[in-house]
């Protein structure tokens, strides 16, 4: 049975390298669809990776550790909504100075916390009567974190969210017309502010995942560009939630069928894949984008003034 | 009109900006980012004040700090002016790093593979590298104009790409025998090094290099017909389609350039400090990235570039100073130009608007 243990363990652990990216995909989708480019996911990230390792290991509670990298992540985000929303600065450059701070940061302060070893981690569960299921069982429901099935089950309810709610549609009106949503009493700002605030606790949330719970360890630059993939797959998710998770796990999945080549390819060749993939994938969802006319938030990355256009 | 606490705010946006009152600004929040980052040396236990003497005195103070901030200048320069051209056509290239690196490997195919005579050599490694880094930046440019790709995603995923194109290079094809512990290449035979100002490490080619570049980009871009295209592209794309701008034409123009020059970057920085392909991560620390503060700090002017990039080498070199000198981790620099870049952009603000405080009525 050597084919259905490959497909277990390709699966299972596509499972567990994915939602890291889902969760970051998730809120990158929200703070986008308010209008919002916020291009400091990998700041964020790495920011809530060091922040839940200490605490973690301080505190012995791996919990406290999410917790903290979770609220880490939506300060750092507040600093790029003040940039961008109420300074109505070029959001691309500010981005790019939270993804600079971030590294920078979590490289300074997390000086002499390398190689130290976790003791306590977020447990791992195996539902018994469905873990018998053929296939299925071993994948879903054998061995597989917590946070794997709060993030999961967090995408039905934020596509909800957005596209059944009147939250959901106060968001996308913001995003697509702000100032038709102003005219209509909307608080444009308040509701951009929200979206950015959420994108980075689920930012800083994804990386204290993967220093606690996929690898229980510090090491400086960790999150080795994912918060940049992380990206790719909200322009390939088309901003929905559903497509996000999709994706999340599909190049997860690619990531780990890349490594069946290691006995053909150079490690150092092979490193550089999932960088390779995810412009593979970004052309892949462009050439879509281009016939079906679907595309970005039409205020993407536009600061919004009063009584201008 | 935005009201809190009982005062009344006028926000107005502002007509035209004068150049003293750029410049006024950028200082400010220049000084405020290094307020901000003193906090950080306080955490640390070093006296902020006693910091910034060690990195001021360190970078300008002697005349070997004198010469390491101009040789850190160099790529930044090179790589600066580059992104300037690419950012007027508010085309995001962050990927100046792997562009270097990639002049860097074809500078290096040729110093060590190619039967070019030795007076032929460094020129055509420079040829080399050029052709190599622009290549390097056509790819996103491409995929940019044709199919509409994110190119801050594509530029920045070749950064990634090409840093691990030189770790398999080194470790692999190109290995060198006289590898002890680090993976290097061959050493360049010495018609391949160029030229330093003795007892320095400033290789003065690649200075003048830089310097000839942006007063030509400087001319470039405000005095010819493809630098009006650019500077239209940039400040109104709807513009430049109604005015028959080719878009695909002037974006492939500009990342040659900018591609090009960072190449020329990765070139001075092995032909004339390393002498051999090294770990990506020691022939460049990020010199394409810091780049991009360089270029914005600059307002896009390929002139100002000179004056930036010599600020950044200065900040580089002092780092270097602090870090050895008490024992700060590098990573500070890090956490400095993250702080200008968005006190920099933070600061613009005030450059487009005016805050006035209305009387209550």
């Amino acid at each position: 049975m050597g084919w259905e243990n490959w497909i277990i363990t390709t699966f299972s652990r596509s499972l567990a390298y994915g939602t890291p990216l889902l969760l970051g995909t998730l809120g990158e989708i929200y703070a986008e669809r308010s209008g919002v480019l916020n291009l400091g996911v990998e700041g964020m990230m790495i920011m809530g990776a060091y922040s839940a390792f200490t605490t973690t290991y301080l505190t012995k509670n791996p919990w406290l550790g999410m917790l903290v990298a979770g609220i880490i992540g939506g300060i750092f985000s507040l600093i790029h909504a003040f940039t961008s929303i109420t300074l109505k600065a070029n959001q691309i450059v500010s981005g790019l100075s939270l993804t600079m701070l971030g590294l920078g940061l979590s490289g300074v302060l997390g000086r002499g916390w390398e190689g130290k070893p976790l003791a306590s981690t977020i447990p791992k569960v195996t539902i018994i009567p469905l873990s018998h299921l053929p296939l299925l069982g071993p994948i879903l429901f054998q061995e597989q974190n917590l946070i794997v099935y709060f993030t999961i089950i967090s995408v039905p309810l934020l596509w909800y969210i957005l596209f059944r709610t009147r939250i959901g549609i106060t968001i996308r009106a913001v995003g697509e017309n702000p100032a038709t949503a102003d005219s209509m009493g909307i608080n444009v700002s308040r509701v951009r502010y929200i979206c950015v605030l959420l994108g980075g606790i689920l930012a800083g949330i994804s990386g204290g995942y993967l220093s606690v719970v996929y690898r229980p360890a510090w090491t400086e630059g960790m999150t080795a560009g994912m918060g940049w993939i992380v990206i790719a797959l909200t322009i390939f998710a088309f901003w929905n939630p559903v497509n996000g998770m999709l994706g999340a796990f599909l190049f997860a999945a690619l990531y780990h069928l890349s490594f069946r080549l290691q006995p053909y390819i150079s490690p150092e060749l092979l490193k550089a894949m999932p960088y390779a993939m995810a412009i593979i994938v970004l052309i892949f969802v462009s050439r879509g984008t281009l016939q079906k006319r679907i595309g970005a938030p039409a205020a993407l990355s536009l600061p919004y003034t009063r009584g201008e256009d | 009109m935005t009201s809190s606490k009982g005062l009344e705010f006028k926000i107005e946006e502002r007509s035209g900006v004068s150049q003293g009152r750029i410049l006024c600004i950028s200082v400010l929040a220049i000084l405020f980012a290094l307020v901000i980052a003193g906090l950080f040396f306080q955490l640390f236990g070093v006296s902020a004040l006693k910091a910034y003497r060690l990195i001021f005195s360190g970078s300008l103070g002697s005349s070997f700090g004198l010469a390491e901030t101009l040789r850190r200048a160099i790529p930044l320069l090179l790589c600066g002016v580059g992104l300037t051209i690419a950012f007027r056509a508010l085309f995001w290239n962050i990927g100046a790093e792997g562009q270097l690196l990639i002049g860097a490997v074809a500078a290096t195919g040729i110093a060590l593979f190619s039967e070019i005579p030795a007076p032929l050599l460094l020129p055509a490694m420079f040829l080399g590298g050029f052709i190599g880094g622009a290549l390097w930046g056509l790819i996103p440019a491409v995929l940019k104009a044709t199919l509409g790709v994110n190119e801050v995603i594509t530029t920045l995923m070749m950064n990634y790409m090409s840093i691990y194109l030189v770790e398999w290079l080194i470790h692999g094809p190109w290995k060198g025998p006289s590898a002890r512990g680090f993976a290097y290449s061959e050493t360049f035979p010495p018609s391949a090094w160029l030229p330093t100002i003795s007892g320095t490490r400033i290789h003065w080619p690649t200075l003048f290099l830089g310097l000839i570049l942006s007063v030509l980009m400087y001319i470039l871009i405000l005095y010819t017909k493809s630098g009006l295209e650019i500077r239209i592209m940039g400040e109104n794309p709807e513009a430049a389609r109604y005015a028959g701008i080719n878009s695909l034409k002037v974006t492939l123009l500009v990342m040659f350039i900018s591609g090009g020059l960072a190449g020329l970057a990765g070139v001075g920085e092995i032909a004339g400090i390393h002498q051999r392909l090294l770990g990506p991560t020691h022939i460049s620390m990020g010199y394409g990235y810091t780049a991009v503060i360089v270029a914005w700090l600059a307002r896009r002017n390929p002139l100002a570039v000179i004056f930036t990039s010599l600020f950044f080498g200065l900040l580089i070199t002092g780092g270097d100073v602090i870090k050895v000198s008490l024992g700060l981790p590098s990573q500070l620099i890090n956490v400095f130009n993250g702080l200008i870049l968005f006190f920099l952009i933070g600061s613009e603000f005030f450059l487009h608007y005016r805050i006035s405080l209305l009387s209550r009525r």
